[in-house]
């Protein structure tokens, strides 16, 4: 079922599959559901993505071959283990004007009202397949593919924590201030990373997110109230 | 409370120990000491556990004023230091007295200098660890570069220091220009065999564009079989030699992404980050292939002479499991 490749003298990566699929995807959050159940021996970390599990070990406690033995071992009781229920997390996100400049582009380039642009981001789930490029950063799956619209020709030098944007096929949100060529439809008040937070990170992989549209009023007032949390 | 102050930054300076681990999975680099290896020297040397907070220095080194009496030792590469304007080596103990100046003149080669204080830096520990990862602003001092006027705390210094030196047979050789021994990754097989003969014999240069994220590499194109540079994103490790569609090389360091869309053509060896991190921009390295066994057992075999230097106890202090 699991390929399994050795990546450099401390990691090894066990693959699932070649494909970015809610099956393949499922396969590796169950291998990191088991190995966080039951930590392996000399395991320092995990990171999973879409179709691999990258798996971080000390080479003074362990080896790929004892590792790839030992997952071998949980591979055919995968089948059996019940990934808990995903959690719904809501993103509410304040659409156009000057939080989401690029609402009106967007609109523009799939024959769009910019309204319906809204309607179509709020309208579906959106799986987390796994988190990478900055802290807390979700690469969804599930956008309408109406909404698919190129990345700017040149990337903005700083884009503001919390901007919702579409590249492509894809969609997704800012976690910190960082430069990027996204289309930016709207923000969010939500930190998606805040390391002052117990829990650091709003989003797991394998949650589901749905966007809610607020007005400016709220999002201002959402802001305000995350901040005096702290 | 013991304390330094900094009264210049150097090019450079952030607090660093070996490391954040458990976060990758949400996107969190692990930073840390780019030379985690001469870290845990500079540590050794004045008693900490191998894994305290230290400086990493870059380039140019901090001038650093101790408002409390203790020990030092600063070890790496890329500068010379100097206490009250006498010289000091590097791979040595030293004590110091209230009002001293530690300061650091830039050297010929080299980059990075990891400078330890009995008892380490006492800043907060931040999802494990004290590392400073620049571009979110975490963890280390106010998760920012070191700048003139800040006063940082030190822990409580240790009773006694096992070693004064670090022996011979574990310092390192910067200065000799061996190859960087790379382990053939996950997507070698893409490399046409025109491109593994110059990704193997060919040297590169490190770009200018190289911080604690990655180097950028210049040299020989390196050429693919006809396939796709891309791969569906995907973790990636720290030494990772990545290959974008230029044909230039990549290679990962301690503030890396966690993930990653290109190709992951090798990894250097664990062993050799330490000779890694001390490149600086415009220096020329080449490459040689090595097995994961040969690299791993030289990774143990000076681990175990780093664990024997001072015959520490298990080091359970935050941020300093060794990297993996």
């Amino acid at each position: 079922m699991f390929g399994y490749f050795p990546c450099g003298d401390a990691t090894l990566i066990v693959k699932a599959g070649r494909d970015i699929s809610p099956a393949t995807n499922q396969l590796v959050r169950k291998l990191l559901y088991c190995l966080d159940e039951r930590p392996l021996p000399g395991v320092s970390e995990v990171i999973p993505s879409y179709n691999e599990l990258l798996v971080c070990y000390d080479p003074l406690q362990t080896d790929c071959q004892q590792l790839k033995n030992q997952i071998q071992l949980i591979e055919p009781d995968l089948d059996m283990v019940e990934l808990p229920l995903p959690a719904r997390v809501v993103i509410y996100v304040c659409y156009g004007g000057e939080l989401g400049p690029d609402l009106s582009e967007v609109a523009r380039y799939n024959g769009l009202r910019e309204e319906e642009v809204v309607d179509l981001h709020t309208s579906v789930d959106y799986p987390v397949y796994m988190l990478g490029f900055t802290p807390g950063f979700c690469y969804l799956g599930g956008m309408d593919k109406r909404l698919s619209t190129p990345r700017k020709t040149t990337p903005r030098i700083k884009i503001p924590a919390g901007s919702v944007g579409i590249a492509e096929a894809q969609t997704g949100i800012y976690p910190i201030e960082s430069p990027g060529g996204w289309q930016l439809i709207g923000r969010t008040p939500a930190e998606l990373f805040n390391p002052k937070r117990e829990n650091v990170f709003l989003v797991n992989p394998g949650d589901i997110i749905r966007f809610k549209s607020i007005t400016l009023d709220v999002f201002f007032e959402m802001k305000r109230q995350v901040q005096s949390q702290l | 409370m013991a304390s330094i102050v900094i009264e210049k930054p150097g090019f450079l300076s952030t607090v660093q120990d070996l490391g954040r681990f458990g976060f990758q999975r949400y996107g969190m680099p692990v930073a840390g000491a780019m030379d985690a290896f001469s870290l845990q020297l500079a540590n050794s040397l004045v008693g900490n556990p191998h894994g305290a907070a230290g400086i990493e220095a870059t380039l140019l080194g901090p001038d650093i004023r101790f408002i409390s009496g203790g020990m030092a030792a600063f070890c790496g590469s890329g500068m010379r230091g100097f206490l009250n304007n006498k010289h000091v080596d590097a791979y040595k103990s030293f004590s110091v007295s209230a009002g001293d100046l530690l300061r650091f003149e830039m050297d010929r080669c080299g980059c990075r200098m990891y400078i330890a204080f009995a008892g380490g830096l006492d800043v907060p520990v931040v999802m494990g660890s004290k590392s400073t990862y620049l571009r979110s602003g975490t963890g280390g001092f106010h998760g920012r570069a070191l700048k003139e006027g800040d006063e940082i705390p030190l822990g409580q210094a240790p009773e006694k220091c096992p070693i004064k030196e670090i022996p011979a047979s574990l310092l390192p050789d910067y200065a000799k220009k061996d190859p960087i021994r790379i382990i053939p990754g996950p997507e070698i097989r893409r490399l046409s065999k025109e491109g593994l003969i110059s990704l193997l014999t060919t040297p590169y240069r490190v770009g200018d564009q190289s911080d604690r994220m990655g180097y950028r590499l210049e040299g020989e194109k390196i050429n693919l079989n006809n396939e796709s540079h891309d791969i569906i994103s995907s973790g990636v490790c720290t030494g990772t030699l990545q290959l974008p569609g230029n044909g230039q090389p990549i290679m990962l360091m301690a503030d890396h992404q966690t993930t990653g869309g290109y190709m992951r053509m090798a990894v250097v060896a664990s062993v050799d980050l330490t000779r890694a991190a001390q490149l600086r921009a415009g220096d020329s390295i080449c490459f040689a292939e090595i097995s994961i066994n040969k690299a791993q057992t030289l990774f143990r075999a000076r681990n175990r002479e780093l664990a024997c230097l001072t015959n520490n106890k298990p080091d359970t202090s935050p941020g300093s499991r060794p990297p993996s």
